[in-house]
C-alpha cells in the first residue's frame, strides 16, 4: 500500500511517501491510521489531531470509515488552501 | 473544458484570446485571476508581511478534482466552455496563481459559474500554501469563510 503525505504532514512524518504492509485486520482508513501512528514519533505527531487531517483513497476524498486494501494509494493532508 | 496545473507563468491576454476564438454563439465570457498578496490577515494595515509563498499540490488527484469541479459547473449552468489554470511552486507577491474562465450564451451563467469554480476549487482542489515571512515559514490554514462560500452552492439549485 502506498501512503502519501502532504504539507505539514510531510514535515512531521519526514516522508513524502512510503510503502507499507499493514498487519491483517487493517481494513479501513481509521485502522490504517492506528497502524501508521506506531511507525515513529513523527507519525504519531502527524496524526495527533485527526480533525485537522483529510484523507484521499485512490485520489478520491474519503473518511476514517473508507475501506483500504493492498495496492491502494492513500494520501493524508490538511484542509486545502489553494486559489 | 480544460484544466492545466503548471509551474510556469500564464499570459491572461493570450489565454483569453484562445478561449474566445471562434465562439460565435457565446454572449459573454467571465474570467477571474487570483494573485499573490504581500501580506496575511484581514487587511494590509493590520496584517503581517509575506515575502513569497510556495504552493504544493497532489499530482494526479489535483487534475482529477479540478475536472470534477468543472464537470459540476457544466451540470449546473448552460455553459459553452470553461478553463481552469492553477500554478504551483514558489510565487512572489503580484504573481498570478489561478485563472478560471467560463463562457455562455448569457452572462449570468458565466458570472455564476466563475464564482462557483473558484469557491469549490478553494475547498476541494488539493493545493496547500506555505507563506514565507520574515519570521519564518507558515502553512496557511483553511479559512471558514472559504468553507462558507463553497457550501452556499449546496443549498438548492442556484
Amino acid at each position: 500500500m502506498k501512503v502519501l503525505y502532504f504539507a505539514w504532514l510531510k514535515a512531521k512524518t519526514g516522508l513524502g511517501e512510503e510503502d507499507v504492509t499493514p498487519p491483517d485486520g487493517v481494513a479501513t482508513v481509521g485502522q490504517l491510521v492506528d497502524f501508521l501512528k506506531t511507525r515513529s514519533p513523527g507519525h504519531a505527531a502527524a496524526f495527533e489531531v485527526m480533525s485537522t487531517v483529510r484523507v484521499a483513497v485512490n485520489q478520491d476524498y474519503g473518511g476514517l470509515d473508507t475501506p483500504v486494501k493492498t495496492g491502494d494509494e492513500v494520501a493524508f493532508f490538511p484542509p486545502v488552501t489553494g486559489g | 473544458m480544460a484544466v492545466r496545473v503548471q509551474r510556469e507563468e500564464f499570459d491572461p491576454g493570450a489565454e483569453l484570446a484562445r478561449f474566445s476564438a471562434g465562439k460565435t454563439s457565446v454572449g459573454g465570457i467571465c474570467l477571474f485571476i487570483g494573485l499573490v498578496r504581500d501580506y496575511m490577515g484581514a487587511d494590509q494595515a493590520s496584517g503581517s508581511v509575506v515575502n513569497a509563498m510556495t504552493l504544493e499540490h497532489y499530482p494526479g488527484m489535483t487534475e482529477r478534482q479540478l475536472e470534477a469541479i468543472e464537470a459540476e459547473a457544466h451540470a449546473r449552468w448552460p455553459l459553452d466552455d470553461t478553463l481552469v489554470i492553477h500554478r504551483y511552486g514558489r510565487l512572489e507577491p503580484g504573481e498570478r496563481i489561478v485563472l478560471v474562465a467560463a463562457s455562455s450564451a448569457h452572462r449570468d451563467a458565466a458570472f455564476e459559474a466563475c464564482r462557483f469554480l473558484m469557491d469549490w476549487l478553494k475547498t476541494k482542489a488539493p493545493f496547500w500554501k506555505v507563506e514565507h515571512t520574515p519570521d519564518g515559514d507558515a502553512w496557511v490554514d483553511a479559512k471558514e469563510s472559504d468553507e462558507a462560500a463553497a457550501s452556499r452552492w449546496n443549498q438548492g439549485t442556484p
